[in-house]
């Protein structure tokens, strides 16, 4: 299914098809694989583990995300992705719960066709529900671009990136449809983004009833 | 109030989910106030006046008002009152450090096994298994275990270990275990006379009368999870009938 490109005021947001999978590892505490049209992304979630006593918070757990990608060392772009999923799942989890405790997650890109960060974003949110941490709310990813004659397309694939002028990611909760953390890439206006924010939450509803249909086909199992 | 909640007994759940507790505005004059209390298991957190679910699973109730969130869940988190396995790590003076699988390793006071005394010290060395309660264990505090129960008797609990095999399951498989009348150990217990420790930090100890035999337990124990029970019968009788 690809991408259509959803004009601006039409309501018809259209995402590429998702695929989830839990508990695929038998390692870690939580592990999951999110899928979004090509790109691929596993999860790995440890936690709450030890921690060492010069990284320890007296009052919460401390969080670490780990981003490896398909070939070559991380480098500075990882970085700032690792540090924007960090800053949305402090967010969301109840860190206080664990305090002196570690929560480590580590994402490993299988296949990156654009949208990258949103994929992220979900593959986290699934593997720490998978690891049963608390959580206050669930949190997606959302990719947005704008192409160059001001139309906005959500999850573009890694060509449409290309040849957009601005690439926006939101992080959105599940409760109040807030957004939780912004990366923006190229130039645009502010109309543009208020846009861009309303079109991300619409496409926010869609991937929290996603992620209810898979988590109540995992445990329909054990019903 | 709580008919709200009832309505959800056995639906899947997820983090964010709110239970608002609606207060009328007004007050019947014929009907008295009934006072409504709900206690809030695992997976539940009261915010203000709501209940919000933190955890994702299958909600679940027991009578008369205690409801909870059965997840499947592999770290373990030490809860006061709960029987572990740990394995002794050190033995610094009076105290032996235990690693139960928590985020912390937990201690273990050597006067805290039958018949201790400063004297007569208990025969605990680094690398046994040790069958405990949790004494202390809360989020701010270093869990505590110890190896006798408020009369001052064993009770079960103390060093065990010589001759079996420790391996790790889920959170849940062990809760299923220990469900009494359950049906995994009906079948286990005609097949092959063994003995078993569970700790409720996921971690199983058997012992049967060939290590062959311990081997088997042991991955029918673990395969026994992901099972419907009709599988499990077949495998069952498969072993019984020698063919595994």
């Amino acid at each position: 299914m690809n991408p259509e490109v959803c004009s601006s005021d039409g309501f018809n947001v259209t995402l590429r098809e998702f695929g989830c999978e839990q508990c695929l590892l038998s390692r870690p505490d939580g592990s999951s694989s999110f899928i979004q049209g090509d790109t691929s992304v596993l999860a790995a979630v440890y936690g709450p583990a030890e921690v060492k006593v010069s990284k320890e918070i007296y009052d919460r757990a401390t969080l670490e995300v780990v981003i490896q990608t398909k070939v070559g060392l991380p480098s500075v772009k990882e970085r700032s992705q690792e540090q924007c999923v960090r800053e949305t799942c402090e967010a969301s989890l109840l860190s206080s719960l664990h305090p002196r405790s570690s929560l480590t997650l580590i994402l490993q890109v299988l296949h990156n066709d654009g949208s990258l960060l949103s994929c992220f974003l979900n593959a986290a949110c699934m593997a720490f529900m998978d690891a049963g941490l608390p959580m206050s709310c669930l949190f997606c990813g959302v990719t947005c671009a704008i192409a160059s004659d001001g139309q906005v397309i959500t999850d573009p694939t890694a060509t449409q990136e290309k040849e957009s002028r601005a690439l926006l990611t939101f992080a959105i909760d599940s409760t109040e449809q807030k957004v939780l953390m912004s990366s923006t890439k190229g130039s645009f206006s502010v109309h543009e983004l208020q846009e861009c924010i309303a079109i991300s939450q619409m496409a926010s509803e869609k991937i929290f009833q996603f992620y209810r249909e898979s988590v109540q086909r995992r445990y329909s199992k054990t019903l | 109030m709580e008919s709200c909640l009832k309505v959800k007994v056995g639906a899947v759940l997820l983090p964010g989910d709110v239970f608002t507790f609606i207060k009328t505005d007004t007050i019947s004059l014929t009907e008295s106030l009934k006072d409504e209390k709900i206690i809030c298991g695992p997976g539940l957190r009261r915010n203000g006046d709501d209940v919000v679910v933190c955890k994702s699973g299958v909600l679940r109730h027991k009578n008369p008002n205690l409801y909870w969130v059965d997840s499947q869940q592999r770290r373990y988190v030490p809860v006061k009152g709960e029987s572990v396995i740990g394995i002794v790590t050190t033995k610094s003076g009076d105290v032996f450090k235990v690693d139960v699988g928590g985020s912390e390793q937990a201690s273990l006071s050597y006067l805290a096994f039958e018949g201790a005394t400063k004297r007569n010290r208990p025969n605990v060395q680094v690398g046994d298994l040790v069958y405990a309660q949790f004494l202390i264990a809360n989020k701010d505090m270093e869990p505590e275990l110890v190896c006798i129960d408020s009369s001052g008797r064993a009770n079960g609990l103390g060093v065990f270990g010589a001759g079996g095999l420790l391996f790790k399951g889920s959170l849940g498989l062990v809760r299923r275990l220990l469900t009494p009348q359950n049906e995994i150990l009906k079948d286990l217990e005609k097949l092959y006379p063994c003995e078993l420790v569970l700790g409720m930090n996921g971690r199983l100890w058997v012992r049967a009368a060939t290590v062959q035999k311990t081997l088997i337990v042991a991955n029918l124990l673990e395969s026994s999870e992901n099972m419907s029970a009709q599988q499990r019968r077949t495998l069952f009788k498969r072993v019984a009938d020698g063919n595994l």
